[in-house]
């Protein structure tokens, strides 16, 4: 009936295509999707590390400032003397210094840490690998794509160290703040930030152009696209979203940079510009952003979570759908970040109703996931783990959009610590957690090894347990009054009343930074010294798996997969193991020998 | 519940109308939080992997896609409806109520200047005088705000007036609020202005309608005898105010 269709002696062939490949082509200017998905992976969980210093010291200083009017008596930032006199003073940490922690812990976790974390790494490695193609359709842009990122990165980085320093009008580089250094301070930190993230706006487009022309035209034999894994879905989605939306974030940052440096006026109100332009293209870009940062977590949530339930994805179509949904009606929601910014009021209104209206597909996905772990036989290994802390603080963090999105509520909730939980929810509980869920799925085939199980679920618990206790509390200091970005709160005595909770969120952010080095750990010792994992060890469905671990340049040599089935036959009656591989043939013949 | 989400003291003629509509939504979520946590958790224990067992093979179920999208649907629908109103009804120019007051409150960094009408009443002239980080307004008297900004963007907030609404170099912005008590309530700005963000603080002073007559006249005095600061703003915004004392009738608009 049907051809063999997975080659398991393809290893050989792999070889012999190795040999050619010289050090510097194969793991540094690499067109391999898979070296290049690496790479953005290293890259990015060391952004991830620094992104997390900088909280610890922002954590730090809003524990402890020296505030002795007020009766705090401050304590000196640990390894403060470390850093120059531009940014800590006697172990007193500057405001301005304090401003551009702000900015760069934002700046360097949405776009340097998570973005990369959720498409660079995952786009590149799994689109081919669950569609059956050998590699991408454009490898070479795909190279430029990750060098570009690279250069970005060191950009940013080099931004500290200049005069006046790093950037320091927020993540938002609301204008004018970020245009004229009479006001911030900074001028050629502002200037590095725009060039920088203009650079990676770049990369990130190279990136998606290639990931959708790979899905559209590379899919293997029978992969329909409703035999896509959700991982894949999303993953195309958020390609889409990425195209349409970076490229106006590009023209504001461009404007921005002119506005800087060539003396154009697109948003310096004293020569006619409109501070209010920069922020509807920030947030047109930057609301889709959000759902580039979360939908493909939910995707790589869905294809674990199936795996550990050893069912079925509840409602296939709907978690489509609800992709797709998604994707459409996060363009027309911008406007909620600007209802306290002088806009029409009238738009308000709209605004408020769209974004509310957005909570439907978001609970569409959440229900499924649920109707996904009912009835099944259910696996706790890590990467599950991580998966349904995901579905778990994902629900507080869309719970929490509700009252944000309410326009009357929103006002004494707007720019407080409440939308700073509400944000961390959403970006760590959700996105982090799936990208540690991913992580720890993927690894096996990444590197042929798996990671500890022990030190891993140690690693989950600590972090779902002091994820909570570091951002549960900033929704109440936010409906208390706290507003977001204070070098010290105590200034105000609303906010020093509450200054015991901001000492223990300190204290429980310090360790959940510790405990992301029991991550680092398990990480680099099983990259060595792990147990070898053989093809499938999660013995799961979809196309990955039926590529050794790790596949080899071409990923299944000269021969192609053929696919007979969706990406979610778990625990189908008649089948010999509770997975069908997506290669199996439809008669029900015995599954290939995989080991 | 008040205590647990900390809120500030509300006195604010609004105010209540906002912390009735999060305490409403505060419940809403609340119970939609642990209907679905604890069914999560109740999923996964009773689910969990034993030997001999194997999953329900099922692909989902379209009448309960339908229940739960309309459930939430209809949920999100009733916030938005009932939310869009109050939002107007606090935002939107057309609807603020008469005001008895009329100020401009022009920020720079780091500072909150409110540019009072003076002897005449009327904004925009020679007689008006500018206080710093210091709001003078009577009780029970809707407030009308004309908010620029000299510089950056800031953000007026007045936490326990429930009052939050940016300064926007270029624009000028208009905002209200009536006080529904005396007494001293904090001016901070939310929005990221630069190096002293932090300190950017004033203080509001909600005195009874007796008490502002004769601060202000006090001030108009002072004022007068000391003329030199021109208005932040020379634009006549605000046109519709009655003539004489800053302050219409106070008294009637005592709740």
């Amino acid at each position: 009936m049907s051809t063999a269709a997975v080659p398991h002696d393809t290893a050989a062939h792999a070889q012999a295509h190795h040999e050619h490949i010289p050090f510097i082509r194969k793991y540094i200017f690499s067109t391999d999707h898979k070296v290049i998905g690496i790479q953005f992976m290293f890259m990015s969980l060391f952004f991830l590390l620094l992104g997390g210093l900088l909280a610890m010291a922002m954590r730090w200083q809003i524990a402890f400032p020296y505030n002795e009017t007020a009766g705090f008596q401050g304590q000196p930032l640990p390894g403060g003397d470390l850093l120059p006199e531009t940014m800590v003073v006697q172990g007193i940490m500057l405001p301005e210094f304090y401003n551009a922690l702000v900015t760069m812990h934002g700046t360097i976790m949405v776009f340097f840490a998570i973005m990369p974390l959720l498409v660079g790494v995952w786009a590149n490695y799994l689109i081919p690998l669950q569609i059956g193609a050998p590699d991408m359709a454009f490898p070479r842009i795909n190279m430029m794509s990750f060098w570009l990122a690279f250069g970005a990165g060191l950009l940013m980085l080099a931004s500290f160290a200049v005069t006046g320093g790093a950037a320091n009008a927020g993540w938002t580089g609301y204008t004018p703040l970020s245009i004229n250094d009479l006001y911030s301070g900074v001028k050629t930190g502002q200037q590095l930030w725009a060039l920088s993230l203009t650079i990676l706006g770049f990369s990130s487009l190279m990136g998606s152009v290639n990931y959708i022309t790979t899905l559209i035209n590379m899919r293997a034999p029978g992969m329909t696209w409703f035999r896509l894994p959700l991982s894949t879905w999303a993953l195309l989605i958020t390609s889409i979203l990425i195209l349409l939306a970076v490229p106006v974030l590009a023209g504001g940052l461009i404007m921005m940079f002119f506005d800087q440096t060539i003396g154009t006026n697109f948003f310096k109100p004293e020569t006619g510009g409109q501070p209010l332009l920069w922020q509807h293209l920030f947030w047109f870009f930057g609301h889709p952003e959000v759902y580039i940062l979360i939908l493909p977590a939910m995707g790589f949530v869905s294809d674990i979570i199936a795996n550990g339930a050893r069912k079925p994805i509840f409602g296939y179509h709907a978690m489509v759908w609800a992709i797709i949904a998604i994707g459409f009606i996060g363009w027309i929601v911008w406007g909620h970040h600007m209802f306290m910014s002088g806009m029409n009021p009238m738009l308000g209104g709209f605004f408020m109703v769209t974004t509310l209206i957005i909570a439907v597909p978001s609970a569409i996905k959440t229900f499924n996931w649920l109707g996904t772990v009912w009835r099944g036989n259910i696996r706790f290994h890590t990467p599950m783990l991580f998966a349904l802390s995901f579905v778990a603080l994902f629900v507080i963090g869309g719970l929490s959009g509700v009252p944000l999105a309410a326009a009357p509520v929103d006002i004494p909730l707007h720019d407080t610590y409440f939308v700073v939980a509400h944000i961390h929810y959403v970006l760590v509980g959700g996105s982090l957690f799936g990208i540690f869920a991913a992580i720890t799925f993927w690894f096996p085939k990444m590197f042929g090894r798996t990671m500890n199980e022990t030190l891993g679920k140690v690693h989950w618990a600590l972090t779902f347990v002091f994820f909570n206790l570091t951002f549960f509390p900033m929704h109440m200091l936010g409906s208390g009054g706290m507003m977001r970005r204070l070098y010290d709160p105590t200034q105000y005595p609303h906010i020093a009343s509450m200054q015991d909770t901001n000492i223990f969120i300190t204290w429980c952010a310090l360790i959940l930074f510790a405990a992301q080095l029991i991550f680092m750990w398990n990480f680099l010792w099983s990259l060595f010294k792990g147990k070898l994992a053989g093809e499938n060890p999660w013995e799961a469905n979809s196309l990955e798996w039926t590529a050794p671990s790790p596949p080899p340049h071409g990923n299944w040599g000269d021969r192609v997969p053929v696919v007979h089935r969706g990406p979610y036959e778990y625990s189908a009656p008649g089948a010999t193991a509770d997975y069908q591989l997506q290669t199996e043939a439809p008669t029900g013949q015995p599954l290939p020998a995989t080991h | 519940m008040n205590e647990f989400w900390r809120l500030p003291v509300n006195v604010s003629s609004y105010g209540g109308d906002i912390d009735g509509m999060f305490m409403l939504i505060a419940w809403v979520i609340t119970i939609v939080f642990f209907a679905v946590e604890i069914l999560l958790v109740w999923f996964l224990f009773r689910y969990r992997a034993r030997p001999g067992r194997k999953a329900a093979y099922m692909h989902g179920n379209s009448r309960m896609e339908v229940l739960w999208t309309g459930a939430t649907a209809l949920i999100v629908l009733f916030i938005g409806v009932i939310s869009r109103g109050l939002w107007l009804d606090i935002k939107d120019p057309l609807r603020f109520p008469e005001p008895g007051l009329q100020l401009i409150v022009s920020a720079k960094q780091f500072e909150w200047n409110t540019t009072y009408p003076g002897a005449d009443g009327q904004l925009g002239t020679a007689d008006d005088f500018i206080r710093r980080n210091q709001m003078h307004v009577p009780v029970n008297v809707p407030v009308r705000i004309t908010l620029v900004s000299e510089d950056v963007i800031h953000s007026f907030y007045l936490p326990e007036l429930r009052l939050k609404q940016d300064a926007v170099p270029g624009m000028q912005i208009p905002a209200w609020f009536e006080a529904t008590q005396t007494g001293e309530f904090t001016v901070g700005c939310a929005e990221l202005c630069g190096l002293q963000h932090y300190r950017m603080k004033g203080t509001l002073t909600v005195l009874s309608a007796d008490q502002f007559n004769a601060w202000n006249a006090q001030q108009v005095a002072a004022a007068g005898a000391a003329p030199g600061t021109t208005p932040a703003l020379a634009a006549p915004v605000m046109n519709n105010e009655a003539a004489g004392s800053p302050v219409v009738a106070a008294a009637s608009h005592a709740h």
